[in-house]
């Protein structure tokens, strides 16, 4: 038998067990705290810092620390919120994100975000990047433009499907998901049924001819805010 | 030629027994003997590793002294750090472009020499310095650069430009550079002499536990800069669970300003060694690592002898003094040009041959390190500190310094100062002390603890140099009277942009935005809202950065909006209506107006 732990999230008690992140705990409790690399099927990452919370004081990232008894997590207050709204505005200017042209409206989870979060313009100015479009495949696509770095489809390929078909390249603003071939992605093992296809959050890797089936304002956030399928096992939302 | 590379890689990577682990050593054979990691290359290290062609690209494209592309046979590296900057270096750069006839990061075109500009390389008290391949040479002046140029053109082999040796052991036989060590002045601690194997006899007749308690009586904190506790970092490896153990030394040395490790590397390995020695008995492990910074590379002859000299001294390798059971060796890591690698957990990434990305923690390195298990990293200056300890004993090292940060410091002091060098001083030494002692009393600023320090006003000169006043690694900038602070500030966080790792948001994006708007201050295009703007960015990115590159980038901006507020609001202009030209519209107009060859109307009715 794991051991449980109790913990506070914003006064709320939740019992979580050993070895859970604060994250995880949280979700299955029922509590939404706001993320973007985390995927409950691969590895934590830490990259993206939206789940940042304060734990005993703390900033941390929710994602990659692990609970303890007695730990009193903030996520819902002021201060993290706008650290949130901040990274999130980043992350936009960062790529070019052009929410009224792109297939993933509606599905995205950074633009889900961003309404979540109360984001109407970035106060960071847009730093344009020039980033590599590769249609090769014969099924998927990657536009890098759109890539917020979270790693998902670096874990998934490699951890899931055991393949290693993305990997980062470069450092700093350089960063850059690459692919496992002399640079285009037909020339890789990558197969559309992979997980790596599926789990991107924005709409940089995307399978083709399937961008309009589901029609905008029918898509999965046009209906409801991203996070709400957590908070309606859990009580009142938050983040 | 491909013959000969897969010829090539397949000697070096049996030389590894194809460790995926030891692949960055690999990487740094190719990149010498053919001058870049092609694609070519990188397909056949894939083959030869087991392991995707991706992830040999990763490595290849994090590393500074890996590339690509081709590099002429001599690659010339000037350094990019801000004492360099004072002291001339973009005139030597101009010079030396001119004379080669390429642009900075371009190559000759009969494939000779690369001309490039790189970070902080350890040299300020010796600037405007250059790396050319693994030789550093010091004071570079207009008239050397042709002679260099000359001289390289005759024959790439950059060893050909040592004409006077340094001091020390900068002249061995094994070293043979011309850096200099300018010590200017030597503490009790480490730079006194020191008599191999009596430290460590010492710790041997002692229990591990009874070894790490004198290191905890003595107080001594990490010297990196963390100011962590050695003898509880100590305590957690030794009581951590693993298959094995490992102490590392971090002789990553890369904050900008800081160049102490190199001259104890170059005076005191024995010293450094045997620190680790102890180490490797109080924690109860069996291998020792120099992780060792790049640009440091060409010591690393010298310090294979004086490894091999303590092994024939029976103070490495198996039973150990003669104490059956201490198994103990210590080997000499190469970096690859990468600050970030100074973190514990990317220098850890980056000694199993990865990407020097920093890891999550927990788990920390005592827990789970290097090849998973407990590791502790130590500063090359931690270790001077642990084997006199030993020696000498706890209670005499206490009584040096304040009570929180006890013993001596060695400081790397550099910038407007007539003696710039290496000092060993008591902790809670002030600043004016400093100052007095290294020729700066007209400093109006100093810089401490490198570039992710604080930028100290006249007006705090009486703080103290400790852990619980102003930290430090060891890096000390002064700046003059004359120097533009903000430009000094921009040089930073265009280090910072540059050494990050890229891999969370707020280190990746938020310094690229706060350098923006530090330009744009510059620029003259200053707004009444930009302090709050910088403050709030910087809060942000220090709070939720992953690790302490990206916790500690904004302070160059901190520090100066608290101590310098006029630096800011001096840019803002007087007299001006509130509509201030936040917005460069000549600037943004400028490329259209040359494709139509036409000015633009809105010019018209300005002066």
């Amino acid at each position: 038998m794991t051991k449980s732990i109790t913990f506070i999230i914003d006064g709320k008690e939740i019992l979580g067990r050993e070895g859970q992140t604060i994250l995880e705990a949280a979700l299955e409790a029922g509590v939404y705290i706001p993320h973007l690399c985390y995927h409950p099927e691969l590895k934590p990452f830490g990259s993206c810092r939206v789940c940042t919370v304060m734990a005993n004081g703390r900033t941390v990232a929710s994602c990659t620390t692990p609970i303890a008894e007695g730990m009193i997590v903030e996520s819902g207050t002021e201060r993290i919120r706008e650290y949130r709204k901040a990274l999130v505005e980043m992350l936009f200017v960062e790529g070019n994100h052009f929410c009224m042209v792109c297939e993933k409206s509606g599905n995205c989870e950074l633009q889900a975000m961003a309404y979540r979060l109360g984001i109407t313009a970035p106060r960071f100015p847009y730093i344009f990047p020039k980033r590599e479009v590769d249609a090769s495949h014969p099924e998927v696509f990657i536009d890098r433009n759109r890539c917020i770095l979270c790693g998902r489809c670096v874990r998934a390929s490699r951890d899931v499907d055991g393949k290693h078909v993305f990997d980062f390249t470069g450092r700093g603003p350089e960063r850059k998901v690459a692919v496992n071939s002399s640079g285009r992605l037909a020339e890789t093992n990558l197969s559309s049924a992979d997980k790596a296809v599926d789990i991107c959050p924005v709409g940089a890797i995307l399978r083709k001819g399937e961008a309009y089936m589901v029609p905008v304002g029918k898509r999965a956030f046009d209906k409801k805010p991203i996070g709400s399928e957590i908070e309606e096992k859990g009580g009142a939302p938050r983040g | 030629m491909s013959k000969n590379l897969e010829l090539a890689i397949k000697k070096f990577s049996s030389q590894v027994a194809h460790d995926r682990t030891r692949l960055l050593e690999v990487l740094r054979m190719v990149q010498d003997e053919f001058g870049c990691v092609s694609p070519e290359a990188q397909e056949i290290l894939a083959r030869e590793f087991h392991v995707q062609r991706v992830e040999v690209a990763s490595l290849v494209s994090f590393y500074a002294f890996l590339s690509e592309k081709p590099q002429g046979k001599a690659v010339i590296r000037l350094c990019k750090g801000c004492i360099d900057e004072m002291h001339g270096m973009d005139r030597i750069a101009k010079a030396f472009s001119e004379e080669l006839g390429i642009p900075v990061g371009g190559t000759t075109p009969d494939g000779k020499i690369t001309l490039e500009r790189t970070n902080c390389m350890g040299m300020c008290d010796q600037a405007p310095a250059a790396l050319v391949n693994g030789t550093l040479v010091p004071w570079l002046s207009t008239d050397k650069v042709k002679e260099i140029v000359q001289a390289l053109k005759q024959d790439p082999d950059p060893r050909k430009l040592v004409t006077k040796l340094g001091d020390g052991n900068n002249a061995h036989p094994l070293v043979r550079a011309m850096v200099v060590n300018n010590i200017r002045k030597a503490g009790p601690v480490v730079f006194s002499p020191f008599e191999p194997g009596k430290a460590l006899r010492a710790a041997l007749s002692m229990h591990p536990a009874e070894v790490i308690r004198d290191i905890k009586t003595s107080r001594l904190r990490g010297r990196g800069g963390a100011g962590f506790p050695t003898g509880l970092k100590w305590e957690f490896t030794r009581s951590a669970k693993g298959y094995r153990k490992f102490v590392v030394c971090n002789a990553d040395e890369g904050e900008p300003g800081t160049f102490k490790d190199r001259v104890i590397l170059t005076e005191q390995a024995h010293m450094v060694f045997e620190g680790m020695t102890i180490g490797g008995w109080a924690i109860g492990a069996d291998q020792g690592i120099l992780y060792l910074r790049g640009e440091y590379s060409y010591l690393v002859p010298f310090l294979n002898q004086v490894l091999e000299e303590r092994r024939k001294a029976g103070l490495l390798g198996r039973n150990i003094l003669g104490k059956e059971d201490f198994h103990f060796d210590i080997r000499v890591y190469v970096g690859a040009g990468a600050y970030i690698c100074g973190e514990e957990t990317a220098l850890i990434n980056s000694l199993e041959g990865r990407r020097g990305d920093p890891r999550n923690r927990p788990p920390f390195p005592a827990q789970e390190g290097y090849l998973g298990a407990p590791t502790t990293v130590n500063n090359v200056e931690t270790f001077c500190k642990v084997a006199r300890i030993l020696e000498k004993g706890p209670g005499w090292f206490a009584e040096m310094g304040t009570p929180q940060s006890t013993g001596t410091k060695v400081l790397s002091i550099s910038g407007d100062i007539k003696a710039p060098g290496v000092y060993e001083v008591p902790f809670g030494i002030t600043l004016k002390e400093l100052l007095k002692e290294a020729g700066g009393e007209d400093a109006s600023a100093v810089q401490v603890g490198g570039a992710s320090g604080r930028m100290v006003p006249p007006a705090e000169f009486d703080r103290k140099i400790c852990y619980d006043d102003l930290a430090t690694g060891g890096s000390i900038m002064v700046f003059g009277p004359s120097r533009d602070l903000l430009e000094i500030v921009e040089n930073f966080l265009d280090f910072f942009i540059e050494e990050s790792c890229g891999f969370c948001t707020p280190c990746r994006v938020g310094n690229v935005l706060l350098k923006k708007k530090i330009s744009e201050i510059r620029a003259g295009r200053a707004e009444p809202g930009d302090a709050d703007y910088l403050k709030n960015l910087g809060e942000t990115i220090k709070a939720t950065a992953r690790c302490g590159l990206g916790q500690t980038s904004p302070n160059p901006v901190l520090s100066t909006l608290e101590g310098f507020p006029e630096l800011y609001r001096s840019r803002e202009k007087a007299g001006e209506t509130p509509e201030r030209p936040t917005f460069d519209l000549s600037g943004a107009l400028a490329q259209a107006e040359r494709i139509t060859g036409r000015k633009a109307v809105h010019l018209e009715d300005e002066a």
